[in-house]
């Protein structure tokens, strides 16, 4: 049997999984409280599997390790600010959100603010980011059928979005709870043995911190689709055919060391031991990479990092595909336990992109040219272990990142049909059904569209706007009484706007990289540390000159979020009709 | 006699004082655990980039900066975690404490 038919194997083993998972907790799902909510029974362990398992999405499972390999020490904070997310989740919305009793972002928002336009807008906006965070799920889909199957770009996209659909449209809260559990412990399994194996195997031969960019160990042809701009340091053994800055070579060396320009339609040929040309704006050298404060590309590195912070540690609390959940704690106590163990799931998880994003830099440095590191996961366990034990870990790596683009993406779209078929349509299954189709589906000409961008990039891109978005909705509805529906409308507004511009500026890279000593291209691909305090005063600000408006029933809604469950004042809130 | 879990419940000034209370302490608590971990690591950005050449060491075969970001850091978000868990379930006990005794006056 050859590679890719083992692979296809695990691939079509894991969707077969997810399906079947979910089709026996179909059985157990009767009313909308087991659609929506899980009729709120979920034990906290069971429930931060699921929520690790729908969490750790493309970005986590192949983005992170491509990072590492391209950019080195500086990546290390993406994991590291995906997991403080949760702490900052535990801090200040977790239980209160629970006992608010609501059972959906849009549904706490009308709780509190006592507003229907408020809950309109807040749907709005979470339709909004759960659209943008599929779009870097289905891309992910479409680069790992790529590279694992070499099948054309689109088929990824089509191929997750047809399951998903058709999972979500059959299944409900109750079901999705296991199967994102079952996910979990499947990646961490997928992640895990590989990077084990690879420690104990190889690990003895990877030097990490020479002088000079990692070398091929086997003749190597890379294709440029879309022209790059190279670091070179060495140019022995590195032949081109195609173009090199501007003029037509035939399997000609390299002109010498410096930067080139290599043409779209390129192959670039590395002979045994030569080092590998890097894309310009990422450390070449080994010794540039293991240090830190490089950055992830573009100038004031300490400027990303912060953001990056900034972004991942109140992005998480924006989420509307967590934060829902939550809602399927007992109560309170639970969802604070329940953000706990997260913390612990994240912590063993990410300790494993780590190591196999530094593997790919030694086994498959050849991603360094076209900067496209995304794939170095999946082809990385073949490239360093010879026969069958390398298969046969590709095929559980690409089993983990199926199940990794299934789990968000389902998630996600529950989240979408959930919002919009409750808050526009009337909360009917088949309108939950119609919803969900609609929100499938629009996200695939978006990925098929959007340039190619690193995925952990693209998702930091979703949580700069969750974090200026529902962030500030629910730290200030939680804590501060005089929000007012006029200022969360303008909040929210501000901040999706802002991020949302933000967003789209960096992927279609209007900004010049060097325009106004490289501020705006730097503020514009990492946005969240000026867009988020600016959506947080817009609230305040436009709050208190609207102070007359707050809602009446402040004091009950403040008493219902914040005192234990054992004083009775919760209720929990369904959907009407 | 005085009924502090009613007042509590039906939200009279004694027990809305009372929620305000609670609530200004869990807010506390969490401001200055989520400042805590934020500066914390806001510092080792800060240190890092002004002192590149730190990560050129080695620690038992490791660089500093990869063993603190890649492996330390998250059994300290964790402990952080469980002390803000442990504390705000102290003073949620506390506060049932205070209204219990109330209604036992």
């Amino acid at each position: 049997m050859n590679a890719t038919a083992i692979t296809a194997i695990a691939l079509l083993g894991a969707a077969v999984a997810t399906v079947v998972v979910g089709a026996y907790g179909l059985r157990v799902s009767r009313t909308t409280s087991d659609f929506l909510v899980a009729s709120r029974t979920v034990r906290p362990g069971r429930n931060a599997a699921a929520i690790s398992g729908e969490y750790l999405s493309a970005a986590s499972f192949l983005g992170i390790a491509g990072l590492i390999a391209k950019y080195g020490a500086d990546a290390l904070w993406y994991p590291v600010g995906f997991t403080a997310g949760y702490l900052g989740l535990l801090l200040f919305v977790a239980a209160p959100l629970r006992r608010s009793g609501a059972y959906t972002v849009p549904d706490f928002a009308e709780f509190r603010l006592g507003s229907r336009r408020v809950r309109l807008v807040s749907m709005a906006v979470v339709v909004t980011i759960c659209t943008l965070y599929l779009v870097p799920q289905y891309q992910g889909a479409g680069v790992a059928l790529e590279a694992l199957l070499g099948l054309p770009r689109w088929i990824g996209p089509v191929a997750v979005a047809t399951i998903v659909i058709v999972n979500v449209v059959g299944g409900g809260m109750r079901s999705i709870t296991l199967v994102q559990a079952f996910q979990y412990w499947l990646k961490l399994t997928a992640i895990s043995v590989p990077a084990v194996a690879l420690l104990f195997t190889v690990g003895s031969k990877v030097d990490l911190g020479q002088p000079l960019p990692p070398t091929v160990m086997q003749q190597t042809t890379v294709a440029v689709d879309t022209a790059v701009r190279v670091n070179v340091v060495d140019p022995a053994g590195v032949t081109v055919t195609g173009t090199v800055d501007g003029r037509p070579v035939d399997s000609e060396p390299l002109p010498g060391a410096g930067e080139h320009t290599l043409g779209s339609g390129s192959t670039v040929t590395l002979s045994p031991g030569a080092h590998t040309p890097v894309i310009v704006g990422a450390p070449a050298t080994g010794a540039q990479w293991t240090g830190s404060g490089n950055g992830l590309g573009g100038g004031h590195p300490l400027y990303q990092v912060l953001s990056i912070l900034v972004a991942t540690f109140l992005g998480a609390m924006g989420l509307p595909h967590v934060l829902v959940r939550f809602y399927t704690n007992p109560d309170g106590q639970a969802a604070r336990r329940t953000a706990l163990v997260v913390i612990a799931l994240l912590s063993v998880f990410y300790l494993f992109p780590t190591l196999l994003g530094a593997f790919a830099r030694i086994f498959v440095p050849q991603l360094l040219v076209t900067g496209r590191a995304d794939a170095a996961v999946l082809l990385l366990p073949s490239a360093a272990i010879a026969g069958t034990g390398g298969l046969l870990l590709a095929a559980l790596v690409a089993a983990g990142a199926i199940a990794a683009f299934l789990a968000t993406s389902s998630g996600l779209l529950i989240s979408i049909a959930g919002a919009v078929s409750t808050d526009l349509l009337r909360g009917r299954v088949r309108d939950f059904r119609v919803a969900a189709v609609a929100g499938g589906l629009v996200p695939v000409p978006l990925a098929l569209a959007a340039s190619s961008f690193e995925l952990s990039r693209g998702v930091g891109l979703v949580f700069a706007v969750a974090a200026s978005t529902l962030c500030p909705l629910l730290v200030l509805g939680i804590w501060w009484r005089g929000l007012t529906p006029a200022g969360a409308i303008a909040g929210l507004a501000v901040g999706a706007v802002s991020s949302a511009i933000a967003g789209l500026l960096a992927v279609t890279q209007w900004v010049g990289d060097n325009f106004l000593a490289g501020w705006p291209a730097v503020i514009v691909g990492f946005p969240a540390a000026v867009t988020v305090p600016l959506a947080f005063a817009t609230m305040a600000i436009v709050s208190r000159f609207t102070g007359a408006t707050a809602p009446a029933n402040v004091s009950r809604a403040f008493a219902r979020m914040h005192l234990p469950e054992r004083l009775g004042m919760g209720v929990e809130r369904v959907p009407r009709g | 006699m005085v009924r502090t879990r009613v007042e509590v419940q039906e939200q009279t000034e004694v027990g809305d004082a009372l929620v305000r209370g609670l609530v200004r302490a869990q807010l506390g608590l969490a401001l200055r655990l989520g400042a805590l971990v934020f500066g914390a690591l806001a510092v080792i950005a800060l240190l890092n980039s002004i002192f590149p050449t730190f990560s050129e060491a080695t620690v038992l075969g490791f660089r500093p900066n990869w063993l603190v970001l890649g492996v330390l850091v998250y059994p300290v978000m964790y402990a952080i975690g469980r002390l803000f868990v442990r504390l705000t379930e102290q003073s949620e006990r506390d506060f049932l404490r205070v209204i219990d005794a109330g209604d036992e006056a």
